[in-house]
């Protein structure tokens, strides 16, 4: 669906209001039902072993005084899982993941589960498990594990996209490149050229929640699951095929959804509670611990970054180039190839050559995190293009404008670019007043560019008007942060009647059509898409009821405001219908009233945000404190504006964290020694100063209202603008993310050491 | 194993149960009366989800045990509003955003209930330590803060 012109001068009476959210007071009053809140009749608790080893066979497991202990009514292990992936790479792989079938991966792998009673029962089950492992020498550093001698992690893995197939296995799955023209011929243009190496530790989504659903599987072959998930038909689909089940006949319920950010978009537990309850004949209940969720879920990748970017003395960069190295879990991944194709993506490049590498590592499948893969790319190219602007000697800010990326710009990773945001969010950042607050000694100031792609995909939505003119809005994208508000607002807008007569919901997988899950920002670009769509072939019907009401030919009717209108002065006596009138009258002018859309939501606006940050280092300990941060984006068109405020600051405060202290830390012995919220630490409330916001909208030309998705872009400047901001402060370029205080300590005694 | 039998007052009205000695308040408070307002984030008091007000001091339910509830009054979030009249704390909250996914609202509201009621006219700087027990991860705290000084501002007034 295009972008209708007529728009970018209208006033929307709904779409760009802030009316508080539907679900919003069984949120505030605790009613709201979460993965572990619901519970079904003879429930039993699930709970999963876990390896201690990071990298080890499994040769013997023997569940049978677990299998005596009274009230254990389930013990699985793989066997239990049969693979039925039919060669789908992808697929064993979710499913290995989900219980180890010959080796134990890393430290978390799940390798037998209960089903009990209660948990006490289901804990004391556990340690009557008894698993033989044979450990293994193990890897969890990227750079490590790409070297040749490093301990192979899966002896079938031969590197992907080499020009001739290696002789020897390794840990590098893949090779990918991006890029266009020349880069030595741009090099050597070039008057000054910067050239650095760069690492970021992995981290973790961090959702409060964690993984929890409750799986009933009938002996007829049907089954129930309720589960926290970004795409309840995604998971409907991979629980389905993981346990040889009907998809018909698996009806899946999200949850209300307690944070994802990329972490709930494939099953982890969940064929694991649909095999415990096929095999124990009830329902069972499977909540993760939060060691659980650190050790086995998630995380980002690892990465290890190499970046040259070369300009002549005018600030026209010549040429750039990156080699970048993210580690994936022990499972092949395409994250280096995102980071790749992100990582150039703000700027207008003759000649730019990016090469990703995608690590095995023993540490847990990496999964997707807000924007994933960009934020790792866009540190270290910021701080190269931060660094060069100081070479020439030019404002940080004038030199990416210079080099900003426009419509019609070739994008270093391949399609010519339409109308964008990056010049516009970088002339809003240089006109900021952030830009001018004064400094104190210690403090500095650093400003990043961020860009993400932005995904549409397949979404179903159902539009039902009541007989009291009320209209139930069913959606199939998780709502993960307000988009029921901002659905229902465009239903309103485009059916002409009032917020407060929609009431948007989640449906579940057996009442909808399929809808993709939750994620590439595409949950209010997409299902918009498809509420506009439902609701004009409403309106559709409604013109014809009210053209058979008063016996006049359809196309005489508009519709206006929220009513059939008679067009001509022939119909001079016939009074608007309202939308509440036609309602009314269904039941005698031919039924129910309702509009449905099944479409592909292409064309998702690509993202691009500036933040500014300015940060106080304490020199004597090394410890960064955020004091200000403003951050610029453009959202195409702010449906909700407050909700996507909050995406905007939700994605930078996230953004600080990675940047200042989240990582995993593992030991020697491969496993990792922090996995709760005291050691793993996340922004709290006293870390962060209040978080200003500017919503550009440059109207995204493929969407009916312009939208564009919001969610994820607001975490890719972070990292770098934090980097640069302390980097500014204390003088030496920080290149390893996170910046905690013992590493800022490090670079600035190596500094004074000369 | 035998279960310890407790009397206690939660949300103003009288409540008995049974329950294991190394229960904590939150398995109580979830599975055995159904109170699910309160969160399971992580189990070892860093998060703040599982928030209640015992004997008017801010805990984390899932440091303490269910018999230590025993003779004592313990407020949650199912009883925060007084029927349908939303407390002003609750109604800020949604005015403002002040909530994404709303995994973390129970806890913040009572703790942020708990901090009025100490200090009823804070600091941005008084908030941000008062609420810092609480993770949120998804809202960057910016609109929590500001629908707490927001709901203070009107508790004062009322």
């Amino acid at each position: 669906m295009n972008f209708d012109p007529r728009f970018s001068g209208r006033k929307f009476a709904s779409v760009g209001t802030r009316p508080i959210r539907p679900d919003g007071i069984d949120k505030v009053t605790g009613r709201a039902r979460y993965g572990a809140d619901f519970n079904m009749a003879g429930q039993l608790v699930g709970r999963i072993l876990r390896s201690p080893h990071a990298h080890a066979v499994i040769k013997k497991i023997d569940t049978s005084k677990a299998e005596k202990l009274a009230g254990v009514k389930a013990v699985i292990t793989a066997k239990d899982l049969p693979d039925l992936t039919d060669g789908d790479a992808a697929m064993y792989d979710i499913l290995d993941n989900s219980m180890a079938r010959k080796k134990a991966l890393y430290d978390g792998h799940a390798v037998a589960a209960v089903a009990a009673i209660d948990a006490r029962t289901a804990r004391e089950a556990l340690k009557l498990i008894e698993v033989d492992y044979e450990v293994l020498p193990h890897v969890t550093d990227v750079d490590e594990a790409a070297q040749h001698h490093a301990p192979l992690i899966n002896d079938q893995v031969f590197t992907e996209g080499l020009e001739e197939k290696p002789a020897k296995p390794s840990n590098i799955t893949k090779r990918t490149q991006f890029g266009h023209g020349d880069v030595h011929a741009g090099f050597a243009q070039a008057d000054f050229i910067v050239e650095r190496s760069f690492k970021t530790e992995q981290t973790h989504q961090g959702y409060i929640e964690p993984h929890a659903c409750v799986a009933s599987v009938n002996p007829d072959g049907t089954a129930d699951l309720w589960v926290c998930t970004q795409g309840h038909f995604v998971y409907r689909q991979h629980c389905a095929q993981l346990l040889g089940l009907e998809a018909s006949k698996l009806r899946v319920t999200s949850s209300e959804i307690g944070g994802g950010f990329g972490g709930k978009t494939h099953v982890w537990a969940e064929p694991v509670a649909l095999a415990l309850s096929r095999k124990a004949g009830r329902p069972v209940k499977l909540v993760m611990t939060r060691d659980e969720v650190f050790r086995a879920s998630g995380p980002t990748s690892a990465t290890s970054i190499d970046v040259k970017i070369g300009a002549k003395k005018d600030g026209t960069i010549t040429a750039a180039e990156a080699t970048l190295r993210y580690s994936c879990g022990p499972y092949a991944g395409s994250w280096a190839e995102i980071g790749a194709m992100t990582a150039f993506a703000c700027y207008k490049l003759e000649n730019v050559k990016t090469v990703g590498y995608e690590v095995l590592v023993n540490r847990p499948k990496t999964a997707a995190y807000r924007a994933p893969s960009a934020p790792m790319a866009a540190f270290a190219v910021e701080s190269v293009v931060d660094e060069l602007a100081k070479e020439l000697g030019m404002d940080a800010v004038d030199f990416r404008i210079k080099n900003a990326a426009q419509e019609g710009t070739r994008s270093s990773y391949g399609p010519v670019y339409g109308p964008i945001g990056i010049g516009p969010t970088l002339e809003a950042v240089k006109n900021h007043p952030h830009m001018k607050a004064p400094l104190k000694a210690n403090q500095g100031r650093g400003m990043a560019c961020g860009f993400w792609f932005n995904f549409g995909g397949q979404t179903c939505t159902d539009l039902n008007i009541g007989m009291d003119g009320t209209v139930s809005l069913a959606v199939g994208t998780v709502d993960v942060g307000g988009s029921r508000a901002s659905l229902s607002l465009v239903a309103a807008e485009e059916l002409g009647i009032d917020y407060s007569q929609v009431k948007a919901v989640v449906a579940d997988t057996s009442s909808l059509g399929y809808n993709d899950m939750t994620d590439g920002s595409r949950g209010t670009f997409s299902s918009s898409m498809a509420t506009i769509s439902a609701a004009r072939n409403a309106i559709k019907i409604l013109r014809e009821r009210a053209a058979q009401t008063w016996d006049i030919p359809v196309e005489d009717v508009v519709w206006e405001k929220g009513h059939a209108i008679a067009k001509g002065e022939k119909y001079g006596n016939l009074s608007p219908l309202s939308l509440k009138d036609i309602a009314a009258a269904s039941g005698k002018t031919g039924g129910p009233i309702a509009g449905h859309s099944e479409l592909v939501a292409d064309g998702a606006g690509v993202s691009f945000a500036t933040h500014i940050c300015d940060v106080e280092v304490d020199p004597e300990t090394g410890s960064t404190r955020v004091i200000r941060y403003t951050v610029v984006q453009d959202a195409g068109k702010a449906v909700h504006p407050t909700y996507v405020e909050g995406q905007y600051q939700g994605g930078a405060a996230q953004g600080i964290g990675w940047a200042l202290n989240e990582e995993y830390i593992y030991g020697k012995d491969g496993r990792l020694q922090n996995p709760g919220f005291l050691d793993y630490r996340i922004p709290v409330c006293s870390d962060l100063p209040m978080i200003d916001t500017q919503i550009l909208e440059i109207p995204n030309p493929n969407h009916p209202y312009g939208v564009r998705g919001v969610g994820e872009t607001s975490i890719v400047p972070p990292l770098a603008a934090i980097a640069n901001a302390v980097s500014n402060a204390v003088g030496v370029r920080m290149t390893h993310i996170p910046m905690s205080p013992p590493r800022i300590l490090a670079a600035l005694e190596a500094e004074r050491e000369g | 194993m035998a279960g310890v039998a407790v009397s206690t007052t939660i949300n103003g009205d009288a409540v008995e149960y049974l329950c294991q000695p190394d229960e904590t308040l939150l398995e109580v408070l979830r599975d055995r009366l159904g109170l699910t307002g309160a969160k399971e984030g992580c189990g070892t008091g860093d998060c703040g989800a599982c928030s209640v007000i015992v004997d008017g001091r801010l805990v984390c339910s899932c440091l303490v045990l269910g018999a230590e509830a025993e003779g004592r009054e313990v407020e949650t979030i199912e009883g925060m509003a007084h029927g349908d009249q939303l407390h002003p704390l609750q109604q800020k909250f949604l005015e403002h955003a002040a909530l994404q996914c709303g995994i973390c609202t129970p806890g913040f509201l009572i703790a942020a209930k708990d901090l009025l009621a100490k200090n009823p006219s804070p600091t941005e700087e008084e908030i941000r330590f008062g609420l810092a027990g609480n993770l949120c991860r998804c809202t960057g705290y910016d609109k929590i803060v500001r629908a707490v000084q927001d709901a203070a501002n009107v508790m004062k007034g009322a």
